[in-house]
Protein backbone atom coordinates (compact mmCIF):
# COMPACT_ATOMS: atom_id res chain seq x y z
CA UNK A 1 0.00 0.00 0.00
CA UNK A 2 0.93 3.62 -0.58
CA UNK A 3 2.07 5.23 2.69
CA UNK A 4 1.92 8.55 1.62
CA UNK A 5 -1.88 8.07 0.33
CA UNK A 6 -3.05 7.29 3.91
CA UNK A 7 -0.65 10.11 5.49
CA UNK A 8 0.77 13.46 4.57
CA UNK A 9 4.28 13.59 3.54
CA UNK A 10 6.69 14.66 6.05
CA UNK A 11 6.96 18.34 4.62
CA UNK A 12 3.17 18.90 4.28
CA UNK A 13 2.94 17.46 8.11
CA UNK A 14 5.61 20.14 9.34
CA UNK A 15 4.08 23.31 7.06
CA UNK A 16 0.99 22.24 8.90
CA UNK A 17 2.71 21.92 12.48
CA UNK A 18 4.08 25.14 12.33
CA UNK A 19 1.06 27.33 10.49
CA UNK A 20 -1.08 26.04 13.26
CA UNK A 21 1.57 26.78 16.09
CA UNK A 22 1.84 29.48 14.57
CA UNK A 23 -1.91 30.88 14.63
CA UNK A 24 -2.49 29.56 18.15
CA UNK A 25 0.06 31.81 19.20
CA UNK A 26 -0.89 35.07 17.14
CA UNK A 27 -4.35 34.37 18.09
CA UNK A 28 -4.38 32.83 21.72
CA UNK A 29 -1.15 33.02 23.57
CA UNK A 30 -0.09 37.10 22.42
CA UNK A 31 -3.22 38.12 24.32
CA UNK A 32 -2.95 36.59 27.40
CA UNK A 33 1.05 37.59 27.52
CA UNK A 34 -0.29 41.27 26.57
CA UNK A 35 -2.16 41.38 30.24
CA UNK A 36 1.03 41.06 32.03
CA UNK A 37 3.15 42.61 30.25
CA UNK A 38 1.20 45.89 30.15
CA UNK A 39 0.34 45.19 33.76
CA UNK A 40 4.08 45.14 34.42
CA UNK A 41 5.00 47.96 32.47
CA UNK A 42 6.20 50.09 36.10
CA UNK A 43 7.30 46.49 37.66
CA UNK A 44 5.62 44.98 40.15
CA UNK A 45 5.30 48.15 42.80
CA UNK A 46 3.04 49.53 40.06
CA UNK A 47 1.00 46.28 40.28
CA UNK A 48 1.05 45.92 44.06
CA UNK A 49 0.37 49.62 44.46
CA UNK A 50 -2.75 49.21 41.72
CA UNK A 51 -4.32 46.09 43.66
CA UNK A 52 -3.78 48.12 46.99
CA UNK A 53 -6.22 50.68 45.57
CA UNK A 54 -9.65 51.11 48.02
CA UNK A 55 -11.50 50.64 44.92
CA UNK A 56 -10.14 47.58 43.71
CA UNK A 57 -9.66 45.93 47.01
CA UNK A 58 -13.56 46.37 47.07
CA UNK A 59 -13.88 45.06 43.50
CA UNK A 60 -12.00 41.86 44.66
CA UNK A 61 -13.89 41.67 47.66
CA UNK A 62 -17.20 41.45 45.82
CA UNK A 63 -16.08 39.67 43.09
CA UNK A 64 -15.37 36.68 46.09
CA UNK A 65 -18.48 37.32 47.69
CA UNK A 66 -20.65 36.79 44.42
CA UNK A 67 -18.87 33.59 43.85
CA UNK A 68 -19.17 32.56 47.48
CA UNK A 69 -22.75 32.41 46.94
CA UNK A 70 -23.58 31.62 43.30
CA UNK A 71 -21.37 28.42 42.82
CA UNK A 72 -22.29 26.19 46.27
CA UNK A 73 -25.44 26.73 44.74
CA UNK A 74 -25.07 25.89 41.11
CA UNK A 75 -23.03 22.95 42.49
CA UNK A 76 -25.76 21.68 44.75
CA UNK A 77 -28.38 22.29 41.56
CA UNK A 78 -25.83 20.70 39.01
CA UNK A 79 -25.29 17.33 41.02
CA UNK A 80 -29.55 17.13 41.61
CA UNK A 81 -29.69 17.81 37.70
CA UNK A 82 -27.27 15.26 37.20
CA UNK A 83 -28.15 12.92 39.43
CA UNK A 84 -31.72 12.87 37.43
CA UNK A 85 -30.17 12.82 33.72
CA UNK A 86 -28.03 10.20 33.85
CA UNK A 87 -29.68 7.90 36.66
CA UNK A 88 -32.83 7.73 35.47
CA UNK A 89 -34.72 7.39 32.31
CA UNK A 90 -38.08 9.92 31.59
CA UNK A 91 -40.02 11.46 29.88
CA UNK A 92 -38.98 15.15 29.03
CA UNK A 93 -35.18 14.04 29.74
CA UNK A 94 -33.84 15.88 26.54
CA UNK A 95 -36.16 18.69 27.05
CA UNK A 96 -34.42 19.11 30.57
CA UNK A 97 -31.04 19.16 29.46
CA UNK A 98 -31.75 21.38 26.67
CA UNK A 99 -32.99 23.87 29.32
CA UNK A 100 -30.21 23.14 31.44
CA UNK A 101 -28.06 24.06 28.53
CA UNK A 102 -29.97 27.19 27.54
CA UNK A 103 -28.23 29.64 29.28
CA UNK A 104 -24.77 28.83 27.13
CA UNK A 105 -26.57 30.33 23.98
CA UNK A 106 -27.90 33.11 25.82
CA UNK A 107 -25.88 36.31 25.14
CA UNK A 108 -24.71 37.40 28.60
CA UNK A 109 -26.39 40.91 28.16
CA UNK A 110 -29.68 39.28 27.83
CA UNK A 111 -28.74 37.00 30.52
CA UNK A 112 -28.52 40.49 32.70
CA UNK A 113 -31.28 42.13 30.91
CA UNK A 114 -34.01 40.01 32.29
CA UNK A 115 -33.56 40.62 35.81
CA UNK A 116 -33.62 44.01 35.18
CA UNK A 117 -36.80 43.67 32.72
CA UNK A 118 -38.03 41.46 36.28
CA UNK A 119 -36.50 43.56 39.17
CA UNK A 120 -35.74 46.98 37.42
CA UNK A 121 -37.32 50.40 38.76
CA UNK A 122 -40.06 49.43 36.13
CA UNK A 123 -39.59 46.08 36.08
CA UNK A 124 -42.89 43.32 36.68
CA UNK A 125 -41.83 43.39 40.46
CA UNK A 126 -39.99 46.74 40.65
CA UNK A 127 -42.96 49.10 42.66
CA UNK A 128 -43.77 46.21 44.98
CA UNK A 129 -39.71 46.12 45.56
CA UNK A 130 -39.48 49.37 46.02
CA UNK A 131 -42.34 49.90 48.85
CA UNK A 132 -40.81 47.40 50.66
CA UNK A 133 -37.52 49.19 50.02
CA UNK A 134 -35.57 46.49 48.73
CA UNK A 135 -32.95 46.84 46.06
CA UNK A 136 -31.79 43.54 43.87
CA UNK A 137 -31.18 45.74 40.88
CA UNK A 138 -28.07 47.88 41.13
CA UNK A 139 -26.68 45.90 44.47
CA UNK A 140 -25.54 42.45 45.29
CA UNK A 141 -28.17 39.99 44.65
CA UNK A 142 -28.71 41.31 41.18
CA UNK A 143 -25.09 40.42 40.83
CA UNK A 144 -25.32 37.17 42.36
CA UNK A 145 -28.54 36.34 40.17
CA UNK A 146 -27.17 37.44 36.65
CA UNK A 147 -24.66 35.23 37.69
CA UNK A 148 -26.31 31.91 38.53
CA UNK A 149 -28.12 32.58 35.60
CA UNK A 150 -24.80 31.92 33.38
CA UNK A 151 -22.94 29.75 35.63
CA UNK A 152 -25.77 27.11 35.78
CA UNK A 153 -24.87 24.57 33.21
CA UNK A 154 -21.17 24.14 34.33
CA UNK A 155 -21.70 21.84 36.83
CA UNK A 156 -24.43 19.58 35.52
CA UNK A 157 -22.61 20.03 31.78
CA UNK A 158 -19.12 17.97 33.32
CA UNK A 159 -20.98 15.42 35.52
CA UNK A 160 -23.36 14.25 33.31
CA UNK A 161 -20.94 12.91 30.67
CA UNK A 162 -18.95 11.52 33.82
CA UNK A 163 -21.80 9.74 35.42
CA UNK A 164 -23.32 8.36 32.38
CA UNK A 165 -19.97 6.60 31.59
CA UNK A 166 -19.32 5.45 34.80
CA UNK A 167 -22.68 3.82 34.92
CA UNK A 168 -24.66 2.98 38.43
CA UNK A 169 -23.83 -0.77 39.04
CA UNK A 170 -21.68 0.65 42.10
CA UNK A 171 -24.86 2.24 43.45
CA UNK A 172 -27.19 -0.40 43.14
CA UNK A 173 -24.69 -2.57 44.97
CA UNK A 174 -24.55 -0.06 48.22
CA UNK A 175 -28.47 0.02 48.44
CA UNK A 176 -28.55 -3.81 48.16
CA UNK A 177 -25.90 -4.34 51.15
CA UNK A 178 -28.85 -2.01 52.65
CA UNK A 179 -26.87 1.74 52.16
CA UNK A 180 -29.66 4.37 52.49
CA UNK A 181 -29.69 7.25 50.12
CA UNK A 182 -27.12 9.76 51.89
CA UNK A 183 -24.65 7.08 52.68
CA UNK A 184 -24.66 5.61 48.56
CA UNK A 185 -24.03 9.36 47.77
CA UNK A 186 -21.55 10.06 50.58
CA UNK A 187 -19.57 6.72 50.63
CA UNK A 188 -19.99 5.80 46.71
CA UNK A 189 -21.32 8.64 44.11
CA UNK A 190 -18.96 11.68 45.86
CA UNK A 191 -16.09 9.80 45.85
CA UNK A 192 -16.56 8.28 42.42
CA UNK A 193 -17.25 11.72 40.62
CA UNK A 194 -14.72 13.50 43.03
CA UNK A 195 -12.86 15.10 40.77
CA UNK A 196 -15.44 15.79 37.97
CA UNK A 197 -17.43 17.44 40.14
CA UNK A 198 -13.99 19.53 41.61
CA UNK A 199 -13.44 20.68 37.64
CA UNK A 200 -17.29 21.83 37.60
CA UNK A 201 -16.87 23.65 40.10
CA UNK A 202 -13.73 25.14 39.24
CA UNK A 203 -15.04 26.17 35.85
CA UNK A 204 -18.40 27.34 37.55
CA UNK A 205 -16.07 29.59 39.81
CA UNK A 206 -13.89 30.91 36.76
CA UNK A 207 -17.04 31.84 34.93
CA UNK A 208 -18.63 33.23 38.14
CA UNK A 209 -15.32 35.66 38.64
CA UNK A 210 -15.01 36.57 35.37
CA UNK A 211 -18.37 37.50 33.70
CA UNK A 212 -18.77 40.59 32.66
CA UNK A 213 -22.02 41.06 30.04
CA UNK A 214 -24.35 39.94 32.36
CA UNK A 215 -23.11 42.05 35.69
CA UNK A 216 -22.40 45.26 33.08
CA UNK A 217 -26.20 45.46 33.02
CA UNK A 218 -27.30 44.85 36.07
CA UNK A 219 -24.46 46.67 38.38
CA UNK A 220 -25.10 50.42 38.04
CA UNK A 221 -21.15 50.91 38.11
CA UNK A 222 -21.30 52.55 41.74
CA UNK A 223 -17.44 52.69 42.12
CA UNK A 224 -16.51 50.64 45.70
CA UNK A 225 -20.05 49.50 45.84
CA UNK A 226 -20.73 47.31 43.15
CA UNK A 227 -18.15 46.83 40.68
CA UNK A 228 -17.08 43.50 40.57
CA UNK A 229 -13.57 43.04 38.98
CA UNK A 230 -14.36 42.51 35.32
CA UNK A 231 -16.13 45.95 35.75
CA UNK A 232 -13.53 47.50 37.65
CA UNK A 233 -11.55 46.79 34.47
CA UNK A 234 -13.51 48.29 32.04
CA UNK A 235 -13.36 51.18 34.26
CA UNK A 236 -9.47 51.87 35.04
CA UNK A 237 -9.43 50.71 31.08
CA UNK A 238 -11.96 53.88 30.18
CA UNK A 239 -9.82 56.08 32.61
CA UNK A 240 -6.88 55.36 30.57
CA UNK A 241 -5.27 53.75 33.65
CA UNK A 242 -3.93 51.16 31.89
CA UNK A 243 -1.99 49.44 34.69
CA UNK A 244 -4.53 49.73 37.03
CA UNK A 245 -6.96 48.17 34.30
CA UNK A 246 -4.28 45.35 33.11
CA UNK A 247 -3.35 44.04 37.13
CA UNK A 248 -6.64 43.43 37.88
CA UNK A 249 -7.01 41.53 34.55
CA UNK A 250 -3.88 40.07 35.04
CA UNK A 251 -5.21 38.26 38.32
CA UNK A 252 -8.34 37.32 36.39
CA UNK A 253 -6.06 36.43 33.73
CA UNK A 254 -4.23 33.85 36.59
CA UNK A 255 -7.24 32.04 37.60
CA UNK A 256 -7.95 31.29 34.27
CA UNK A 257 -4.50 29.75 34.11
CA UNK A 258 -5.30 27.36 37.10
CA UNK A 259 -8.15 26.62 35.72
CA UNK A 260 -6.44 25.39 32.54
CA UNK A 261 -3.65 23.79 34.60
CA UNK A 262 -6.16 21.81 36.48
CA UNK A 263 -8.14 20.84 33.66
CA UNK A 264 -4.97 19.76 31.87
CA UNK A 265 -3.89 17.71 35.42
CA UNK A 266 -7.10 16.01 35.04
CA UNK A 267 -7.17 14.84 31.95
CA UNK A 268 -3.72 13.18 32.38
CA UNK A 269 -5.10 11.57 35.61
CA UNK A 270 -8.20 10.26 33.89
CA UNK A 271 -6.14 8.83 30.71
CA UNK A 272 -3.79 6.94 33.08
CA UNK A 273 -6.58 5.57 35.21
CA UNK A 274 -8.38 4.68 32.30
CA UNK A 275 -5.03 3.25 30.59
CA UNK A 276 -4.29 1.34 33.68
CA UNK A 277 -7.50 -0.75 33.46
CA UNK A 278 -7.22 -1.59 29.88
CA UNK B 1 -47.23 12.29 38.34
CA UNK B 2 -47.00 11.72 34.79
CA UNK B 3 -43.22 11.27 34.32
CA UNK B 4 -42.58 7.65 33.60
CA UNK B 5 -39.71 6.55 35.24
CA UNK B 6 -38.09 3.08 34.05
CA UNK B 7 -35.35 1.57 34.47
CA UNK B 8 -33.37 2.16 37.52
CA UNK B 9 -33.50 0.60 41.01
CA UNK B 10 -32.01 3.84 42.77
CA UNK B 11 -33.55 6.28 44.72
CA UNK B 12 -33.92 9.57 44.80
CA UNK B 13 -35.60 10.96 41.33
CA UNK B 14 -38.40 13.31 43.21
CA UNK B 15 -35.95 15.25 45.08
CA UNK B 16 -33.87 15.87 42.38
CA UNK B 17 -35.95 16.41 39.85
CA UNK B 18 -37.72 18.72 41.97
CA UNK B 19 -35.07 20.75 43.18
CA UNK B 20 -34.00 21.17 39.39
CA UNK B 21 -37.37 22.25 37.88
CA UNK B 22 -37.54 24.33 40.63
CA UNK B 23 -34.12 25.75 40.22
CA UNK B 24 -34.25 25.79 36.36
CA UNK B 25 -37.79 27.33 36.25
CA UNK B 26 -36.81 30.50 38.74
CA UNK B 27 -33.42 31.28 37.55
CA UNK B 28 -33.55 30.31 34.24
CA UNK B 29 -37.60 30.12 32.54
CA UNK B 30 -39.68 32.79 34.27
CA UNK B 31 -36.49 35.50 33.72
CA UNK B 32 -36.60 34.81 29.80
CA UNK B 33 -40.34 34.67 29.76
CA UNK B 34 -40.05 38.18 30.54
CA UNK B 35 -37.91 38.79 27.73
CA UNK B 36 -40.60 37.31 25.39
CA UNK B 37 -43.23 38.98 27.12
CA UNK B 38 -42.02 42.55 27.82
CA UNK B 39 -41.53 43.62 24.25
CA UNK B 40 -45.23 43.26 23.33
CA UNK B 41 -45.79 46.62 25.93
CA UNK B 42 -45.25 48.38 22.72
CA UNK B 43 -47.77 46.87 20.76
CA UNK B 44 -47.22 44.58 18.10
CA UNK B 45 -46.21 48.10 15.41
CA UNK B 46 -44.25 49.31 17.58
CA UNK B 47 -41.99 45.98 18.36
CA UNK B 48 -41.58 46.49 14.52
CA UNK B 49 -40.88 49.90 14.59
CA UNK B 50 -38.53 49.36 17.46
CA UNK B 51 -36.61 46.76 16.02
CA UNK B 52 -35.98 48.66 12.68
CA UNK B 53 -34.63 51.48 13.36
CA UNK B 54 -31.99 51.63 10.80
CA UNK B 55 -29.37 52.42 14.00
CA UNK B 56 -30.90 48.90 15.30
CA UNK B 57 -30.52 46.94 12.33
CA UNK B 58 -27.24 48.34 11.40
CA UNK B 59 -26.57 46.59 14.84
CA UNK B 60 -27.71 43.19 14.17
CA UNK B 61 -26.57 43.19 10.96
CA UNK B 62 -22.60 43.57 12.48
CA UNK B 63 -23.49 41.07 15.27
CA UNK B 64 -24.51 38.39 12.90
CA UNK B 65 -22.83 38.80 9.88
CA UNK B 66 -19.57 39.65 11.82
CA UNK B 67 -20.29 36.29 13.78
CA UNK B 68 -20.87 33.96 10.45
CA UNK B 69 -17.28 35.90 9.09
CA UNK B 70 -15.67 34.66 12.21
CA UNK B 71 -17.20 31.72 12.18
CA UNK B 72 -16.05 30.95 8.31
CA UNK B 73 -13.02 31.77 9.57
CA UNK B 74 -12.65 29.55 12.05
CA UNK B 75 -14.37 26.68 10.18
CA UNK B 76 -10.94 26.10 7.96
CA UNK B 77 -8.54 27.39 11.16
CA UNK B 78 -10.29 25.20 13.98
CA UNK B 79 -10.15 22.45 10.70
CA UNK B 80 -6.54 22.91 10.60
CA UNK B 81 -5.62 22.58 14.63
CA UNK B 82 -8.34 19.85 15.22
CA UNK B 83 -6.29 17.64 12.39
CA UNK B 84 -3.08 18.67 13.74
CA UNK B 85 -3.64 17.58 17.53
CA UNK B 86 -5.10 14.33 16.57
CA UNK B 87 -3.53 13.27 14.12
CA UNK B 88 0.45 14.64 14.82
CA UNK B 89 2.84 14.44 17.55
CA UNK B 90 5.13 17.28 18.02
CA UNK B 91 7.28 19.03 20.69
CA UNK B 92 4.61 21.36 23.06
CA UNK B 93 1.25 19.62 21.64
CA UNK B 94 -0.15 19.34 25.12
CA UNK B 95 1.05 22.90 25.75
CA UNK B 96 -0.80 23.91 22.65
CA UNK B 97 -3.74 21.84 23.65
CA UNK B 98 -4.42 23.67 26.47
CA UNK B 99 -4.29 26.90 24.76
CA UNK B 100 -6.90 26.14 22.74
CA UNK B 101 -9.34 26.22 25.87
CA UNK B 102 -7.66 29.68 26.79
CA UNK B 103 -10.81 31.73 25.41
CA UNK B 104 -13.05 29.49 27.32
CA UNK B 105 -11.41 30.60 30.68
CA UNK B 106 -10.09 34.06 30.21
CA UNK B 107 -13.00 36.36 31.09
CA UNK B 108 -14.22 38.04 28.19
CA UNK B 109 -13.03 42.01 29.33
CA UNK B 110 -9.77 40.56 30.24
CA UNK B 111 -9.54 39.45 26.50
CA UNK B 112 -11.19 41.95 25.25
CA UNK B 113 -8.76 44.88 26.82
CA UNK B 114 -5.44 41.93 25.64
CA UNK B 115 -6.94 42.32 22.03
CA UNK B 116 -7.31 46.27 21.87
CA UNK B 117 -3.99 46.35 23.15
CA UNK B 118 -2.42 43.89 20.85
CA UNK B 119 -4.38 45.44 17.80
CA UNK B 120 -4.27 49.30 18.55
CA UNK B 121 -2.18 51.14 16.24
CA UNK B 122 0.47 51.67 18.47
CA UNK B 123 0.22 47.52 19.92
CA UNK B 124 2.32 44.45 19.08
CA UNK B 125 -0.09 43.62 15.99
CA UNK B 126 -1.53 46.90 15.02
CA UNK B 127 1.67 48.79 14.22
CA UNK B 128 2.77 45.73 11.90
CA UNK B 129 -0.61 46.06 10.53
CA UNK B 130 -0.85 49.73 9.76
CA UNK B 131 1.87 50.45 7.12
CA UNK B 132 -0.19 47.98 5.18
CA UNK B 133 -2.96 49.99 5.56
CA UNK B 134 -5.18 47.77 7.55
CA UNK B 135 -6.85 49.29 10.24
CA UNK B 136 -8.32 46.35 13.43
CA UNK B 137 -8.98 47.97 16.47
CA UNK B 138 -12.02 50.28 16.84
CA UNK B 139 -13.25 48.90 13.31
CA UNK B 140 -15.80 46.44 12.35
CA UNK B 141 -12.76 44.18 11.76
CA UNK B 142 -12.01 44.38 15.38
CA UNK B 143 -15.14 43.37 15.81
CA UNK B 144 -14.73 39.62 13.59
CA UNK B 145 -11.60 39.80 15.11
CA UNK B 146 -12.41 39.12 18.56
CA UNK B 147 -15.61 37.03 17.81
CA UNK B 148 -12.70 34.37 16.08
CA UNK B 149 -11.23 34.83 19.64
CA UNK B 150 -14.15 33.54 20.91
CA UNK B 151 -15.24 31.16 18.53
CA UNK B 152 -12.39 29.24 17.47
CA UNK B 153 -12.51 26.82 20.52
CA UNK B 154 -16.19 25.74 19.31
CA UNK B 155 -14.90 24.42 16.66
CA UNK B 156 -11.71 22.92 17.58
CA UNK B 157 -13.70 20.69 20.19
CA UNK B 158 -16.45 19.85 18.01
CA UNK B 159 -14.26 18.51 15.49
CA UNK B 160 -11.20 16.94 17.69
CA UNK B 161 -13.39 13.77 18.36
CA UNK B 162 -15.39 13.54 14.78
CA UNK B 163 -11.39 13.47 13.40
CA UNK B 164 -10.41 10.84 15.93
CA UNK B 165 -13.20 8.41 15.05
CA UNK B 166 -12.60 8.96 11.03
CA UNK B 167 -12.73 4.95 9.93
CA UNK B 168 -8.94 4.41 8.59
CA UNK B 169 -10.23 1.62 7.05
CA UNK B 170 -12.06 4.21 4.56
CA UNK B 171 -8.99 5.81 4.04
CA UNK B 172 -6.66 2.96 3.58
CA UNK B 173 -9.07 1.57 1.06
CA UNK B 174 -9.16 4.45 -1.08
CA UNK B 175 -5.11 4.16 -1.26
CA UNK B 176 -5.27 0.40 -1.95
CA UNK B 177 -7.60 1.44 -5.20
CA UNK B 178 -5.01 3.99 -6.00
CA UNK B 179 -5.87 7.76 -4.78
CA UNK B 180 -3.43 10.27 -4.21
CA UNK B 181 -3.56 11.79 -0.83
CA UNK B 182 -5.07 14.97 -2.13
CA UNK B 183 -7.80 13.01 -3.32
CA UNK B 184 -8.76 10.99 0.09
CA UNK B 185 -8.78 14.36 2.01
CA UNK B 186 -11.55 15.64 -1.04
CA UNK B 187 -13.31 13.06 -1.50
CA UNK B 188 -13.13 10.32 1.91
CA UNK B 189 -12.14 12.72 4.79
CA UNK B 190 -13.91 15.94 3.91
CA UNK B 191 -17.30 14.61 3.29
CA UNK B 192 -17.07 12.74 6.24
CA UNK B 193 -16.11 16.04 8.26
CA UNK B 194 -19.00 17.92 6.81
CA UNK B 195 -21.88 17.74 10.08
CA UNK B 196 -19.06 18.02 12.14
CA UNK B 197 -17.93 21.33 10.26
CA UNK B 198 -21.64 22.49 10.51
CA UNK B 199 -22.15 21.95 13.99
CA UNK B 200 -19.10 23.97 15.21
CA UNK B 201 -19.95 26.56 12.39
CA UNK B 202 -22.91 26.86 14.22
CA UNK B 203 -21.41 26.76 18.02
CA UNK B 204 -19.03 29.34 17.08
CA UNK B 205 -21.78 31.55 15.56
CA UNK B 206 -24.00 31.33 18.53
CA UNK B 207 -20.89 32.29 20.49
CA UNK B 208 -19.94 35.47 18.44
CA UNK B 209 -23.74 36.60 17.99
CA UNK B 210 -24.07 37.03 21.41
CA UNK B 211 -20.89 38.28 22.56
CA UNK B 212 -20.14 41.41 25.17
CA UNK B 213 -17.02 42.08 27.00
CA UNK B 214 -14.20 41.36 24.32
CA UNK B 215 -15.57 42.70 21.71
CA UNK B 216 -16.72 46.26 23.22
CA UNK B 217 -13.27 47.52 23.93
CA UNK B 218 -11.64 46.85 20.17
CA UNK B 219 -14.99 47.94 18.41
CA UNK B 220 -15.09 51.59 19.15
CA UNK B 221 -18.96 51.50 19.25
CA UNK B 222 -19.59 53.67 16.38
CA UNK B 223 -23.16 54.13 15.69
CA UNK B 224 -24.31 52.54 12.73
CA UNK B 225 -20.85 51.51 12.16
CA UNK B 226 -19.15 49.27 15.04
CA UNK B 227 -21.77 48.94 17.82
CA UNK B 228 -22.89 45.61 18.48
CA UNK B 229 -26.41 44.68 18.93
CA UNK B 230 -25.74 43.41 22.78
CA UNK B 231 -24.23 47.25 23.38
CA UNK B 232 -27.87 48.55 21.83
CA UNK B 233 -29.91 46.56 24.69
CA UNK B 234 -27.30 48.19 27.46
CA UNK B 235 -28.07 51.90 26.07
CA UNK B 236 -31.53 51.40 25.77
CA UNK B 237 -31.86 50.07 29.38
CA UNK B 238 -29.93 52.73 30.59
CA UNK B 239 -32.40 55.26 28.57
CA UNK B 240 -34.83 53.32 30.91
CA UNK B 241 -36.26 51.78 27.43
CA UNK B 242 -37.05 48.58 28.60
CA UNK B 243 -39.39 47.27 25.84
CA UNK B 244 -37.43 48.71 23.38
CA UNK B 245 -34.47 46.73 24.63
CA UNK B 246 -36.00 43.26 25.37
CA UNK B 247 -37.22 43.78 21.47
CA UNK B 248 -33.75 43.99 20.14
CA UNK B 249 -33.10 40.48 22.73
CA UNK B 250 -35.77 38.85 21.58
CA UNK B 251 -35.04 38.70 17.92
CA UNK B 252 -31.25 38.44 18.99
CA UNK B 253 -32.68 35.04 20.54
CA UNK B 254 -35.22 34.05 17.58
CA UNK B 255 -32.84 34.66 14.80
CA UNK B 256 -30.22 32.78 17.07
CA UNK B 257 -32.11 29.86 17.41
CA UNK B 258 -33.91 29.95 13.95
CA UNK B 259 -29.78 29.35 12.58
CA UNK B 260 -29.34 26.54 15.24
CA UNK B 261 -32.19 24.73 14.32
CA UNK B 262 -31.48 25.10 10.50
CA UNK B 263 -28.16 24.11 10.91
CA UNK B 264 -29.31 20.99 13.17
CA UNK B 265 -31.70 20.39 10.20
CA UNK B 266 -28.44 19.93 7.76
CA UNK B 267 -26.35 18.45 9.84
CA UNK B 268 -28.89 15.54 10.51
CA UNK B 269 -29.75 15.23 6.34
CA UNK B 270 -26.32 15.28 5.60
CA UNK B 271 -25.09 12.60 8.28
CA UNK B 272 -28.05 10.00 7.45
CA UNK B 273 -26.82 10.43 4.08
CA UNK B 274 -24.68 8.98 4.03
Amino acid sequence: MNRSATQESRSVQAVLIVLTIGLLVAFLLLPLVVVFTQALKDGLAGVLDALSQPDALAAIRLTLLVAAISVPLNAACGLAAAWCVSRFQFRGRNLLITLIELPFSVSPVISGLVWVLLFGASGWFGPFLSQHGIRIIFAVPGLVLATVFVTFPYVARTLIPLMEQQGSAEEEAALTLGAGLWQMLWHVTLPNIGWGLLYGVLLCNARAMGEFGAVAVVSGHIRGQTMTMPLQVEALFNDYDWIGAFSIAGLLALLALVTLVFKAILEWRLERRSGGLL
Amino acid sequence: MILAVRRSALPGFKPAFGVTLLWLSLIVLLPLVALVIRPWELGISGVWASVTEPRVLAALRLSFGGAAVAALFNVPFGLLVAWVMVRYQFPGRNLADSLIDMPLALPTAVAGIALTALFAPKGWIGSLLLPLGVKVAYTPLGVIIAMIFVGLPFVVRTLEPIVMDLPAEAEEAAATLGATRGQIMRRVVLPALVPGLLAGFGAALARGVGEYGSVIFIAGNMPMISEIAPLLIVIRLEQLDYAGAAAVGMVMLLVSFAILMLLNMLEHRMSRGR
